[in-house]
């Protein structure tokens, strides 16, 4: 990544906080910590973060009053909200609260990782691109049509949908759960490996007449569509 | 407080006294004004009669003159029933007539007697006359004062013959509500003492009571009715949070014990090759711990009906189509072949997350159980029927026994034969926990006749469409 990105942890646990620093900053992430809800909220009015990862019960000041009041001051830096409730219901208030994703306790840390980083980019380039490009693959998402080195793919509406996900955050990890989200909108547990074999599906489309693999398997995260040639140079 | 002070301060008995007191008011009112209005009637009989007959009198002594008049009244004195009849000198003394005393003074003036007066009989005994009588008294030419009258008698009696009739009326009724007040009263204070005795068991920890109920549907049935509703709930709500604290000491220390007996391993390994092997399986094993945990947890937060707040309508044939749509290319790895035959735009009241949790668990079970068999077939169907929906996820795997059929829906039971399958044993006490949240209801049954095979039917309550 060319400029490193810089998060903002607002979690009361320090023993928490002090292993999400380090995980954090081993996967070259910057974050300062704030333990309560008022100095998280002192914090991110002050200092330009890409990513905010709050904590939804916090003393002095809970997560969702905190995300509330930010949106009201005109802050809008993308919010992960992170909570041990987790329900169904809950999600649903702390999305209408000005939450930008959530996260139920517990976690795996890739998964939070690989979502800050979806955040953390997500501010940076508005999505304004029509064509999707990874090495010689091409996402036209005007006509709906996919290409590799020129010859079309055809390909089923939710694999077109799930190729759009992969490529638009195309050198990112994304979870298996952040494709049920995102791809299909739910978010429940689908108890077994349904997403992994719809993108084996999709790889053996993209993947079995062409060279090089694109899409690739992230090993206890989730997938990642990259062309190594561009990421090596 | 005593007994009947308690019984007085009943609702039922406070109504009946005070239906009583208004009904006797009403019925005394009534008697009054009937018996006034027929003793008025009576008495304008009675002076039309005696206005006759005086006519009568005038009429002979003015053709027969006044010993006419003397054979005349004697002959009508005589008969049986007959009126008064007084002949008196001018200063008022009786001369003959067939009443033996009358107060003084009535002869003095012609006319009616302005009030009916007393008089004496000659068959009387005491000398104050206790006969009634209502006449016309009239002064003739010569100064001879004639009485005609009439005994007023019948009247009288008439009316002292209702007023008894009244006051022994009211006696039975005031005794009659008293015994019906009794009886209402002790019944109602029977009822709710033993609704309060119920109720001191419940609060002292027994949650299995119920108040009592009469069957014969009255307010009191129905308010132990609702208030018993209301104690199922509770108890439901307990029993799962009991459950849910059971099972976490019981199930869940198993699977932990488990990650640390692999921790444990790990570090005393002194490979490191083999202890990123263990990390990995012990990241594998607290996933699985996780994922337990999140459905138990949802279990119980569906059963309290917290999520109910979420509830929208929802395209329940859409649902069903995108999970058939999810889990068709796992079934397709598994050799089997997942067939929906849905009905399109059926729309129920409910929660769109809980529901596909609860078809995916369902369909995932199917394709998890029916793996290798025979029948490759698994087949969702949806289609309406009268106010429901139902919903029928059918495979020809081993199925469930007969007798397990009520169990394996409970939490953590799985059968032997599935232990090896992976899974939290929760898969369909969350499907039935989000079939009772959306009013609905769930059953097993086998595909095959011979047994074989799970069909799982679900009906949902039709909603608008």
């Amino acid at each position: 990544m060319v400029t490193r990105m810089k998060i903002l942890i607002v979690e009361d646990d320090i023993e928490a906080a002090a292993y999400l620093a380090k995980a954090f900053r081993e996967a070259g992430i910057v974050s300062d910590h704030a333990s309560d809800g008022e100095s998280g909220l002192f914090m991110a009015s002050e200092n330009a973060y890409d990513v905010l990862v709050v904590d939804r019960m916090l003393p002095r000041r809970d997560g969702l009053s905190l995300i509330t009041e930010l949106r009201r001051r005109g802050i809008h830096t993308p919010v992960l909200i992170l909570s041990a409730l987790g329900q169904v219901d809950d999600r649903v208030t702390g999305l209408r609260a000005g939450g930008d994703d959530y996260l139920p306790k517990p976690y795996a840390f890739s998964e939070l990782l690989a979502r800050v980083e979806v955040l953390g980019r997500r501010k940076g380039m508005p999505d304004q691109d029509m064509v999707y490009r990874v090495g010689d693959l091409e996402l036209d998402r005007l006509s709906h049509s996919v290409r590799r080195q020129g010859k079309e793919i055809p390909l089923q509406p939710r694999e077109f949908r799930l190729l759009e996900y992969l490529m638009k955050n195309a050198g990112q990890v994304v979870t298996r759960t952040m494709l049920l989200e995102n791809v299909w909108d739910y978010h429940f547990d689908p108890q077994t490996n349904v997403i992994d074999v719809h993108v084996s599906r999709l790889r053996s489309k993209i993947e079995k007449d062409f060279d090089p693999p694109l899409l690739r398997t992230v090993r206890g995260a989730g997938y990642m569509i990259k062309d190594d040639r561009t990421a090596d140079a | 407080m005593s007994k009947v002070g308690v019984l007085f301060r009943t609702t039922a008995v406070r109504l009946s006294a005070l239906y009583l007191v208004l009904f006797s008011l009403c019925a005394v009112f009534l008697v009054f004004y009937v018996t006034g209005m027929s003793e008025r009637l009576l008495q304008q009989q009675t002076r039309e009669g005696i206005a006759v007959e005086a006519a009568q009198i005038e009429d002979i002594y003015e053709r027969a003159g006044v010993n006419g008049l003397l054979r005349s009244l004697e002959r009508r004195a005589r008969q049986p029933g007959a009126n008064l009849y007084v002949i008196a000198g001018p200063s008022g003394e009786i001369l003959a007539g067939n009443v033996a005393g009358l107060e003084p003074g009535l002869l003095d003036d012609e006319g009616w007697t302005s009030e009916p007066f007393h008089y004496r009989r000659f068959t009387d005994e005491n000398r104050t006359g206790n006969h009634v009588a209502l006449a016309q008294v009239l002064l003739l030419d010569n100064g001879l004062r004639i009485l005609v009258g009439r005994d007023l008698q019948e009247p009288e009696k008439f009316r002292v013959l209702v007023r008894q009739a009244l006051v022994v009326a009211l006696g039975i009724m005031g005794l009659g509500a008293l015994v019906i007040w009794f009886g209402i009263g002790r019944n109602a204070l029977r009822r709710i003492d033993r609704m309060s005795e119920a109720s001191t068991k419940i609060m002292a920890g027994d949650l299995s009571q119920r108040l009592p109920t009469s069957g014969s549907g009255d307010e009191f049935d129905r308010l132990s009715e609702s208030l018993n509703a209301m104690l199922g709930r509770i108890e439901k709500l307990n029993e799962g949070l009991k459950q849910v604290s059971d099972n976490i000491a019981h199930d869940l220390k198993t699977p932990l014990t488990r990650l640390r007996n692999k921790a444990e391993a790990a570090l005393a390994s002194k490979e490191g090759g083999n202890q990123n092997g263990a990390l990995e399986e012990i990241i594998g094993e607290s996933d699985q711990l996780i994922r337990t945990f999140n459905a138990l947890l949802m279990i119980s937060r569906v059963e309290a009906g917290s999520a109910v707040a979420e509830m929208s309508d929802v395209d329940l044939s859409g649902i069903l189509a995108d999970c058939v749509e999810l889990y068709e290319p796992v079934a397709e790895e598994g050799a089997l072949r997942l067939e929906a035959d849905v009905q399109p735009g059926i729309v129920v009241a409910g929660n769109r997350e809980l529901i596909g949790q609860a078809l995916g668990n369902l369909i995932d079970n199917a394709i998890k159980y029916a793996e290798g068999a025979e029948n490759p077939l698994i087949r969702v169907e949806m289609k309406k029927s009268g106010a429901n929906v139902v919903l029928k996820v059918a495979d020809h795997g081993p199925g469930v026994p007969e007798n397990m059929r009520d169990e394996v829906v409970k939490r953590f039971v799985r059968l032997d034969e599935s232990r090896t399958k992976p899974g939290t044993g929760l898969g369909l006490s969350l499907v039935e926990a989000v079939m009772e949240m959306h009013h609905g209801s769930l059953d097993l049954s086998a595909t095959e006749p011979d047994g074989k095979g799970l069909t799982v039917r679900l009906v949902f309550p039709a909603g608008v469409t």
